[in-house]
């Protein structure tokens, strides 16, 4: 689940992408071109139609390795194998594959890697908003050239979806579920016949072997455009998780902490690592609904928890360490962040964290300050 | 790395096998080594028995089981099913040797039944490996105690009877497969397409393998499995004489296979069964479930699938397409909309994933993997559902009703004569008295029936006070019991461990709060002191789950009464106390949220959860050292205080709050007054003061005698109640009328006494106004000589008075 940091990828975009120089962050088929060429050379397996790997090869790529001639793959995401290989397969089966998960969990991370490693091409993207138009996911009209000419092949501008169809590519729409929902449907026929009808000229472009699409979407943003079930129909979906273990999880957080921190000039000292630690096992305890030692059960909370907003409460008691306080995060720094990332729903979470902290966090052995604190803060 | 040792090995294991690979079938006993329970192992039995066609069929299990095998052709026999075999002196030693569908054994047993073949259990009699098992655990027993776990896994063997690894598994392990199943199916069934080719092959494969794995292992360091070989080989001898070497066929665990074909002597045989230790041992069939099937137990180690096993073995043709078909239709019954589609699309991608992880045929995994990915949207929470339901599956077995009576049958027996209470048909009413050890067993032994479903006895009505020694039964046997004791021998083979491991699992199925507080309950009442702390774990979880305080306060009341009744038969009650004081934590942070904006009828219902809170709380162990029940009291208090000074709080529910508090000296009689000023001032709806006169002194808790006693109070209800305007007074007159009806006749006219004498006569000086017959006023001489009688009485000490007292008192006491 660790997602190698934009900041390191930065760092090799000197060696791997010369040609652009000053990018400030390659795509992932510039920054790993070696790697990708190392397996291509090793794979030996079938490959499907216009697939620059074979599955297992894209699988390894995922999940790092060593080739037979000593290159060593770096792992791109860690988390279940299970995970990237129905992720794969699924792109070999000629469905549609739909990422979901909650934020920070890499989606869009796995997406482009995958593009990449299957069609070496990873920038054929859509962006989900809630303004994107119909001719981000079908086409647009050149206007000046429609005026000048009339309605031609020429005048057409394809949308990066229609260009993955006609070179069997594979194409990517983030934020799926931001998307409105008469635009969503216009992937279905994209999806189903693998055409897109072009009215206007009385044509249409077909898809060619090797197409397909990868989605993102949000867990928690499931209510906002729900899909239509005729299109959910055509995705293989796949759940990302959150981190497995306490340890990945702190460890993505503290990491993450110390490169945002860098940014904001926050002195970020290896003390806070306890408060970290905390502030992690508190995210986890109450999104699992389960305390760490597996033997009390407790209630959830509405908020996502996510490992993303556990990062962001770290940020902000660091902050206030740094400008309110003496420089060390503690217990009260963190305790108000926390109470707002668990404390959505007024009524209902307030009684789930009253609940916690004092059936929970009051016996906890060396937890009495930040007990106090959240006694503070709730009051 | 340890892949290819078996492989290369097998050649050199070769001569083990008698006459060589070629021979074998021809004039070598039929030897089939299989996996239990493998529904592959199952197939290939089926068709090498129909291609050899022995003429007797010995089989691993116990030589007693001989007498039972034709029940297993009875009509009303349905596996799955095990063959249980007890001592008849203890039934609680028992031993099973369960049996499914898709088990190479019942495949074997049903084979022979249809070709009326003999079959014969060849394994060691249960009577010495029971005993043998018996013997161990008291050797293990007097070893260190710190061996504790070992024992328990050895002890879990010895009672299978089964084997310490699983063979099958270490070779899959070897070839680099998890699923030693999936090893089996892959290598085994796969490996001959054509289906002419020899059926016996897959078995000289299986027996060259074990050859080296017994090479490498040896005996697997369990010497009971040489004495068990050394039994089977005698066996195996015996039948080769009596219907020739044709003729004989064997299934047993694989591991075996090379023991039966070692070239021992006759002599060194039966050396090693020698001296073995005997008891008297019976064996029945009783039903089985799939999901005990699942456990460990048995033919070795348990299987996690059972329910995929049982479709591999029952399904024709294409397992994997039935099985997703199989999916699609559970999950249309949970109104999940799964369309054919969704099923092409799902055996789609489990095929291209078993050809992605490199394997031949899409296996349990896979499939899983393609119904989260397709059916299932990415979740696991239907995926548990399929899991739990066809990948265990819930299939109880039967048994018919001619099998030998449950060891469970016998317990009760004993039980019944050496408690004396006989099974009669005509009801009769026992009463016991539980201060006596005979009457504490009949109540434990009828409290545990009742747990396992056995309704021999009910508690008589009208007696289920909790504070008293006596208990009431009505008894009344019905020769239909027998047959529920039938049914309850799947639990156990005692009266105690059935009804133990019926509460376990009664716990971990309930779905209300209120049905776990309830058994665990009866768990106490029953006396099972291994089922409570499973109980007290589901007590705990479905409390901290349970939104509705309702719940918990339903459930702590129960709770506290336990606590107490753990206490009258001297069980160990620490964890509930802590499950209690937890509940109680949470029903104090939960409470005041759930009070506010309640309508009269959930007021009312609310205050009757206040009410019996409250008394739970005050029979709770104040501080029971865990640092838990610390200061819950003073918690209780506070969240009374808040409820009773909250404004969105209804007003029954404020007015009942104070009251308490009052009761229980935590609020100051002025406090008292203050709140029903503002309760009764002008501002507040004539009904919600009602309602708070309602909370305060309704009720047949005394409220008519505070009011007796404090005209303060009394005063301020009477100036509010006439100045409550005529329009409004119809409308808090049912209100009111419910409250003052309640109250006993002499105080409600001691009351209108009050009333009529008119407020302000004497204010709180003048408490009580004079009886008819007494002067006014108190006489405090008279009245101080009461109080030495009133102190002894009491048992308290005279603190202060005056001097006059003091000199008295000492004479008074004395006296």
């Amino acid at each position: 689940m660790t997602v190698p940091e934009n900041a390191e990828a930065t760092e090799t975009t000197a060696t791997s992408a010369p040609a652009d120089g000053e990018v400030l962050r390659p795509h992932a088929e510039d920054a790993f071109a070696d790697e990708l060429k190392a397996l291509a050379a090793a794979d030996d397996r079938q490959r499907p139609a216009r697939w620059r790997l074979s599955p297992w090869a894209v699988a390894t790529y995922l999940l790092g390795g060593t080739l037979p001639d000593g290159t060593v793959i770096t792992p791109k995401y860690v988390g279940p194998r299970r995970i990237v290989e129905v992720a794969v397969t699924t792109l070999a089966t000629d469905r549609a594959l739909l990422l979901l998960g909650v934020p920070g969990t890499a989606k869009t991370w796995v997406s482009e890697h995958l593009a990449a490693a299957v069609s070496g091409d990873s920038t054929l993207l859509v962006q989900g908003t809630a303004g994107t138009p119909e001719e981000a996911v079908r086409y647009g009209w050149n206007y000046a050239r429609l005026l000048a000419h009339g309605p031609s092949r020429e005048a057409l501008v394809p949308s990066p979806v229609m260009r993955a169809m006609s070179e069997g590519l594979t194409a990517r729409v983030e934020e799926l579920t931001r998307i409105p929902a008469d635009v969503q449907d216009s992937l279905i026929t994209v999806l189903s016949e693998k055409t897109l009808p072009v009215p206007e000229l009385g044509q249409e472009v077909q898809a060619v072997g090797g197409f397909n699409l990868i989605a993102t979407a949000n867990d928690r943003d499931r209510g906002v455009n729900e899909l239509s079930s005729a299109l959910r129909r055509r995705f293989n979906t796949v759940v990302l998780p959150l981190p497995a273990t306490p340890e990945a999880e702190v460890d993505i957080v503290s990491r993450r902490v110390g490169q945002i921190g860098r940014a904001l000039d926050l002195p970020a000292g290896p003390e806070g690592l306890d408060e970290i630690r905390r502030v992690v096992t508190v995210f986890r305890e109450l999104r699992d609904g389960l305390t760490a030692d597996g033997r009390t059960k407790l209630k959830s909370p509405s908020g996502t928890l996510s490992t993303a907003e556990a990062i962001s409460v770290v940020t902000h008691g660091l902050a206030l360490a740094a400008h309110f306080g003496d420089g060390v995060l503690r217990p009260g720094d963190v305790a108000a962040g926390i109470l707002g990332a668990v404390v959505r729903d007024p009524a209902a979470d307030r009684v789930i964290w009253q609940e916690y902290i004092e059936t929970v966090v009051r016996e906890r052995d060396g937890w009495k300050d930040f007990y106090r604190a959240c006694r503070e803060v709730t009051a | 790395m340890t892949a290819p040792t078996p492989v290369r090995t097998a050649p050199r294991a070769a001569p083990h096998l008698a006459g060589g690979p070629a021979e074998a079938g021809r004039r070598a006993p039929l030897l089939l080594g299989v996996r239990h329970h493998g529904p592959g192992s199952a197939r290939a039995v089926r068709a090498a028995l129909d291609a050899a066609g022995p003429r007797v069929v010995l089989i691993e299990g116990p030589p007693e089981g001989d007498a039972l095998v034709a029940l297993a052709g009875d009509e009303a026999m349905r596996p799955p099913v095990a063959l249980l075999a007890h001592a008849v002196d203890d039934p609680g030693r028992a031993a099973f040797w369960p049996l499914a569908e898709f088990s190479p054994e019942w495949v074997a047993i049903r084979w022979a039944l249809a070709h009326a073949v003999p079959v014969r259990f060849i394994d060691l009699p249960a009577a010495n490996s029971l005993a043998q098992a018996a013997e161990a655990e008291e050797k293990t027993e007097a070893k260190a105690e710190e061996k504790a776990e070992e024992r328990d896994e050895e002890r879990d063997e010895e009672e299978a009877g089964g084997l310490r690894i699983d063979p099958l598994a270490v070779l899959a392990e070897a070839a680099g497969y998890d699923d030693p199943e999936r090893w089996w199916e892959d290598v085994v069934e796969h490996r001959e397409p054509g289906r002419a080719e020899d059926p016996l092959a897959p078995f000289e494969a299986v027996a060259e393998a074990m050859g080296a794995l017994r090479e490498e292992y040896g005996a697997g360091g369990d010497h009971r499995d040489l004495v068990r070989e050394a039994h089977m080989r005698i066996q195996l001898r015996a039948a080769r004489k009596e219907f020739g070497d044709e003729g004989v066929a064997v299934v047993c665990g694989a591991w075996h296979v090379p023991a039966l074909t070692a070239k021992t002597t006759l002599a060194a045989d039966r050396a090693l069964l020698k001296g073995l230790p005997k008891v008297k041992a019976e064996l029945t069939w009783v039903p089985w479930t799939h999901r005990r099937l699942a456990r460990h137990s048995g033919y070795g180690a348990g299987i996690d699938s059972p329910g995929w096993y049982g479709h591999l073995f029952a399904a024709p043709d294409r397992p994997v397409e039935r099985w997703l078909t199989k999916v699609a239709g559970l999950l249309r019954e949970e109104d999940r909309t799964v369309s054919s589609a969704h099923v092409i699309e799902a055996v789609r991608l489990a095929e291209t994933l078993a050809a992605v992880r490199g394997r031949p045929l899409a296996g349990l995994g896979e499939t899983m993997d393609a119904v989260r990915a397709v059916m299932c949207e990415g979740s696991d929470v239907p995926l548990g559902l399929i899991r739990d339901r066809l990948v265990v599956g819930d299939v109880l077995g039967e048994v018919p009703d001619t099998a030998p009576a449950v060891p469970l049958q016998r317990d009760l027996t004993r039980l019944q004569k050496s408690l004396r209470l006989k099974p009669e048909a005509l009801e009769r009413q026992v009463d016991l008295d539980l201060r006596k050890e005979t009457d504490t067993a009949r109540s434990r032994l009828l409290h545990r029936l009742r747990l396992l479903g056995i309704g021999w006895g009910e508690p008589a009505a009208g007696r289920g006070s909790t504070g008293t020694f006596r208990e009431s039964w009505r008894l009344r046997w019905e020769p239909e019991l027998y047959v529920r004791v039938a049914e309850a021998g799947v639990w156990g083979t005692t009266v105690l461990s059935a009804a133990t491991a019926r509460a376990e699992s009664g716990a971990a199925s309930a779905t209300a709060l209120a049905e776990v507080t309830a058994l665990a309950e009866r768990c106490l009442l029953a006396e099972l002191p291994d089922a409570l702390p499973p109980v007290m774990r589901a007590l705990a979880d479905r409390a901290a789950l349970d939104t509705d305080v309702a719940h918990l306060a339903q459930a702590l009341p129960a709770l506290a009464r336990s606590l107490r009744y753990g206490d009258v038969r001297s069980t160990g009650t620490a964890a509930l106390g802590d499950v209690a004081a937890g509940l109680a934590e949470r029903i104090c942070v939960g409470l005041p949220p759930a009070c506010a904006g309640l309508d009269a009828d959930g007021a009312a219902g609310m205050r009757k959860h206040l009410d019996s809170v409250h008394t739970a709380i005050g029979l709770l162990p104040e501080n029971d050292g865990h640092g838990r029940g610390a200061d819950l009291a003073g918690r209780w208090a506070g969240v009374l205080r808040t409820l009773a000074e909250r404004d969105t709080v209804a007003g029954e529910i404020r007015g009942r709050a104070a009251r308490l508090l009052l009761d229980d000296g935590r609020l100051a009689e002025d406090d008292a007054a203050r709140f029903m000023g503002l309760a009764l001032s002008p501002g507040t709806p004539p009904t919600d003061a009602a309602a708070w006169i309602e909370g305060f002194v309704g009720g047949a808790s005394g409220g008519g005698l505070l009011l007796v006693h404090d005209e303060r109070l009394l005063g301020l209800m009477d100036g509010w109640l006439t100045a409550v305007s005529p329009g409004s007074f119809t409308d808090v007159l049912p209100l009111l009328r419910r409250t003052f009806s309640a109250y006993e006749p002499g105080v409600r006219r001691t009351l209108g006494e009050l009333v009529r004498r008119g407020p302000g006569a004497g204010g709180p000086a003048e408490p009580v106004a004079a009886a008819p017959g007494f002067g006014p006023g108190l006489d405090e001489a008279r009245a101080d000589a009461v109080l030495p009688v009133l102190h002894l009485l009491l048992g308290t000490v005279p603190e202060t008075g005056p001097a006059l007292d003091h000199a008295q008192a000492p004479t008074e006491v004395t006296r």
